[in-house]
């Protein structure tokens, strides 16, 4: 059987686009990507793992992972809740609201950094009535949270407004008439529908705070084994001049979102594929 | 990436009708207002927190912020970085899509993967790779300081760390539709002899053209905004490799906080241009869109 590299087309320019775009992606992307790779593979493996394995690092990957996991659950489920309310309800100013959602897409990190900390900070809005309960946000592992939380808000709702909006309502309407409650009605239908998409934008979320930098770095203090998060010792490294150790801790990191990156694809053809068979 | 696709498309289709929302109506008033409190706390809090700590010391402190040589280097560099990443990666967005949407090959789902790769790195790692390639220490850093040419710590470096955290914007925007759109028309046009680029420019670019605004216009948010992959690169040079939100940061650690939110509003001001640029570019795709979907009858 011969195999096709290419289905015919009387479409032009596939030589040219394809030439283009594997030149600028090898240029841009997957040169510089596999210097870090090459860079870490030059180290050996005890050294590699003395890095990655310092208490230091390990109380980053922890904070860093645990804030990015509690902050993309708060996404979940009041994600949910608003991607809900925009699109089954209506109610006076909810195109603005709509539009606000994607703020923290289009605030540049640096400045939603700094807006948290002033807000969250002893004296700030917030922060104010935090400190007499005895809750302390800024400089300590909530602030991160809190970032985490704002940066990765925007995923759960985009992916799942879509979702909601393809619902069939005669499904509804075809459990409602089989004698469901509302309440059966959302767990048994709607959730299971949309479930899929639910938990890409969980992903989505998650992956995003994992390396998030700007909106953190604010809020968190930086306090070594306390509010240290990974991608800034990363940057700790370099200022250092200890380029293997950044190295060696960006692997660690990039392999990380790497599984995530599959697993949101994964999901997504996952939902597509049942989508499109109607299972 | 899917969900800024999925933005475009908008809640513009759906049929909603009141019969599908048959909670209780506390129940409704109650996550009405969840969603008021939820987004309250973290959007809009933020956003008045910027404003309101720039204006703090009246508007003479405010605009006295942007009376400073390294505020105006500073917002000189983002608008070259900008200029720059922008247009490359457009070019790139259009070829990408229209290998992508146009035709079937092998590998083309790993290049799709590839191309959203960016969007999977932490911006410090987009940062550290070109310094392990350019840095001193790095695989050319030999080579380039005998030849006296600098790139990390200096504005080359920035142009690519923008141009890599920018790279997917434009193409993740015109895939999916182009793909959606198929190859009909063009295929139409070629019969009827239009070369290439005829067909490019006359069928495909009208059909995408919002899409393709809508990228350019993430693409320009995200490398004006870009701080960690450009902090990496830059070596934070007042009045040299200093963007805007290095600036921002540069000032609010010397404790000038009246400056530092003050040059962060612009940002913040820029966040808000792209919010109504981009719900604009949605009303306008759907106009039209509804307007090809009007029965040809009703018009005459």
């Amino acid at each position: 059987m011969k195999i096709v590299l290419k289905q015919a087309s009387v479409i032009p320019g596939f030589g040219l686009t394809l030439g283009y775009t594997v030149f600028y992606l090898s240029l841009i992307v997957l040169l510089p990507i596999s210097a870090l790779f090459l860079k870490t593979a030059t180290l050996g493996w005890g050294e590699f793992w003395s890095i990655v394995s310092n208490p230091r690092v390990v109380a980053s990957y922890r904070l860093t992972f645990g804030a990015s996991l509690v902050g993309a659950l708060i996404n979940a489920f009041f994600g949910f809740i608003v991607a809900w309310t925009l699109v089954r309800y209506s109610f006076p100013g909810k195109k603005i609201i709509d539009a606000l959602v994607d703020l923290p897409f289009a605030l540049p990190t640096a400045v939603s950094g700094i807006a948290l900390t002033a807000i969250y900070s002893s004296n700030g809005w917030v922060g104010r009535y935090l400190e007499p309960l005895g809750i302390k946000a800024a400089y300590t592992p909530l602030g991160v949270t809190i970032a985490l939380t704002f940066i990765g808000l925007p995923f759960v709702v985009r992916t799942l407004q879509p979702a909601l909006e393809e619902l069939d309502p005669a499904t509804e309407e075809a459990a409602r008439s089989l004698g469901a409650s509302r309440m059966q009605t959302f767990l048994r239908v709607i959730l299971p529908a949309v479930f899929p998409a639910l938990l890409t934008g969980f992903a989505l979320s998650f992956a995003r705070a994992l390396g998030e930098y700007g909106s953190v770095v604010f809020i968190s203090g930086n306090m070594p084994m306390f509010t240290e998060i990974t991608p800034l010792l990363i940057i700790a490294k370099l200022e250092q001049y200890d380029y293997a150790g950044a190295t060696a801790i960006a692997s660690v990191m990039l392999l990380a979102s790497f599984a995530i990156l599959l697993v949101i694809n994964f999901l997504q053809w996952y939902s597509s594929h049942r989508y499109r068979t109607g299972v | 990436m899917a969900a800024t696709i999925s933005m475009l498309k908008g809640a513009s289709n759906s049929p909603v009708g009141l019969a599908r929302s048959e909670e209780n109506v506390w129940i409704k008033r109650g996550l009405i207002i969840v969603t008021l409190l939820f987004l309250g706390f973290f959007l809009f809090l933020p956003l008045a927190a910027v404003f309101s700590a720039a204006l703090e010391k009246g508007f003479g402190a405010y605009f006295a912020s942007f009376d400073d040589p390294d505020a105006l280097a500073a917002i000189k560099l983002t608008l070259i970085a900008a200029g720059i990443a922008v247009p490359l990666n457009l070019v790139f967005g259009l070829a990408a899509a229209w290998l992508i949407a146009k035709f079937n090959f092998a590998g083309k789902s790993v290049l799709l993967t590839l191309i959203d790769l960016p969007f999977a790195v932490s911006p410090v790692i987009s940062g550290l790779i070109y310094v392990l390639l350019f840095g001193l220490q790095g695989w050319f850093g030999p080579w380039l300081a005998e030849h006296d040419i600098k790139i990390i710590f200096a504005v080359p470096g920035i142009v690519l760390a923008t141009v890599f955290v920018t790279f997917p914007f434009v193409a993740r925007e015109l895939i999916p539709l182009m793909q959606e759109q198929g190859s009909d028309e063009e295929q139409a046009a070629l019969v009827l002899g239009a070369n290439g680029w005829q067909t490019f420019w006359r069928v495909t670019l009208p059909n995408v053209k919002w899409a393709l605004l809508y990228g350019v216009i993430l693409c320009n948010a995200r490398a004006m905004g870009e701080f960690g992959a450009v902090s990496v690169v830059s070596g934070h040079i007042r009045g040299m490799t200093n963007t805007i939100p290095l600036h921002v940061e540069i000032l609010y650690n010397e404790y000038n906080f009246v400056a530092a939110f003050a040059v962060a509003s612009l940002l913040a001001i820029l966040a808000l241009l792209t919010l109504v640029a981009k719900s604009l570019v949605e009303w306008r795709a759907r106009q039209e869109l509804a307007a090809a979907l009007e029965p040809t009858m009703i018009k005459d």
